[in-house]
């Protein structure tokens, strides 16, 4: 089996890679899609309600709309290995991604989608107290935080979106975000602001997690005055932003400063001939789902192109000789 | 068929603690997506180390006793233990592999 080579093998899942997946299975390129062990259907997996989808009406939950997008693929052919790429050769004409047991895959064009994952505040307690009262996502443990004092940092949607469905659970819920206003949606923003128990503390810096087994407090320092003041709190959700999950691929393809992969002009197409990037991977500055399926599909539009005119000069190489 | 089967808050003792093989314990809740993306996962790797380890799961939703007593405050959680002592600890979404390998230290 695994001297197989295919047409086109997709790394990574989430809005880019179903998309993605939907657009090469319906040119027939039979797409093998490594989705991820833990990670499969992307950042949405771990959201509520995603009321920005265009098309639906009354919002959808971010799930949903994975699983939505994975049956859309799965139903015109596409082909799912629920595990990681733990090895990525994308140079020469045939690349090979490996997966978790082992197992060689091998295609003809390779598209990236491996999203990004969530950015840590790079503080000293922060690892050991991870599980500890520290964590990234308010949906799995909002529910151990009843009554209790919660500190988001962050002034994004995600930050926004994290600190209102934290309300519910904590006795108060502060936002520690570094300027003096929100980047988030002014929907969502109004929301926050309307909720009693949020209060925000604005031009404020986390920097220290204290407590010896589990939380008790962070220091925030005042960006403009210098002032250090500590707020209590049991539970710390950190939802500073992403960054893009390169390191697999880092000494091959291309990458800007920040670890972005980057992209000929306004295709998808890499350094490397073949290899293909979308979605997060490449997108510091919209990062939104609509945009990472579109995205996903300029990299599907993009490789089939590729691998047309790839059967073209091989059709003229055998002609002429 | 070795899924992993469910332990309470009454029966952890006689089934993890006082169990004579290491015991992989998966904390999890139903409105917890990475747990449910860890759980088949943790079927496969009880096949794998079948009559080597054991895996329970625990719902943290109907169960808060253990959780609390090992200061379990993210999902998933994964706790391997061995002789009734906690030897290994896994907080947050861990890809199989890193699962795999520490495992195989245990087993």
């Amino acid at each position: 089996m695994s001297d197989e080579v295919r047409e086109i093998i997709i790394v990574g899942s989430g809005p880019a890679g179903y998309t993605a997946a939907i657009y090469a299975a319906r040119a027939e390129l039979k797409p093998l899609v490594l989705e991820g062990s833990i990670t499969a259907g992307g950042a949405l997996m771990n959201t509520t309600e995603v009321e920005n989808f265009p098309g639906f009406s009354d919002g959808i939950m971010g799930p949903d709309l994975m699983d939505q997008m994975r049956a859309q693929a799965e139903k015109f052919g596409a082909e799912f290995i629920t595990d990681d790429a733990i090895e990525l050769r994308l140079d020469g004409p045939i690349k090979t991604v490996v997966d978790s047991e082992g197992t060689e895959h091998k295609a003809k064009a390779v598209i990236l989608a491996m999203g990004s994952g969530y950015k840590r505040l790079g503080l000293p307690d922060e690892d050991r107290l991870s599980g500890r009262g520290v964590s990234w996502c308010a949906t799995c443990d909002g529910f151990f935080f009843k009554n209790k004092p919660i500190v988001v940092a962050g002034g994004g949607d995600s930050a926004v979106e994290e600190a209102t469905f934290l309300s519910r659970f904590g006795t108060s819920v502060t936002i520690v975000h570094r300027r003096d206003e929100l980047r988030a949606s002014k929907i969502m923003v109004a929301r926050a602001e309307a909720d009693p128990k949020i209060n925000f503390a604005w031009n404020s810096q986390i920097t220290a997690i204290n407590g010896e087994t589990k939380v008790e407090s962070v220091t925030v320092r005042d960006t403009l005055t210098g002032e250090l003041r500590t707020i209590p709190a049991e539970g710390v959700f950190v939802a500073i932003g992403h960054e893009p999950r390169s390191e697999l691929v880092k000494d091959q393809v291309h990458l800007d400063s920040a670890g972005y992969i980057k992209v000929v002009d306004r295709s998808t197409r890499t350094n490397l001939s073949g290899v293909f990037a979308c979605g997060d991977l490449v997108d510091h500055t919209y990062r939104q789902a609509v945009t990472a399926a579109g995205s996903g599909c300029a990299a599907a539009l993009d490789a089939e192109r590729f691998l047309l005119e790839l059967a073209d000069s091989e059709v003229l190489a055998s002609a002429a000789s | 068929m070795s899924h992993a089967i469910d332990v309470t808050d009454a029966d952890f003792a006689a089934k993890v603690l006082a169990s004579p093989r290491p015991v992989v314990v998966d904390f999890w809740a139903d409105w917890c997506a990475p747990c449910k993306k860890l759980s088949p996962i943790l079927d496969e790797l009880a096949e794998t180390f079948d009559g080597q380890i054991d895996f329970v799961k625990i719902d943290t939703n109907e169960n808060m006793g253990v959780p609390a007593q090992y200061g379990v405050l993210r999902l998933p959680t994964i706790l391997v233990f061995s002789g009734g002592e906690v030897v290994k600890q896994f907080t947050g979404a861990v890809p199989k592999l890193q699962l795999r390998k520490a495992l195989e230290e245990v087993a």
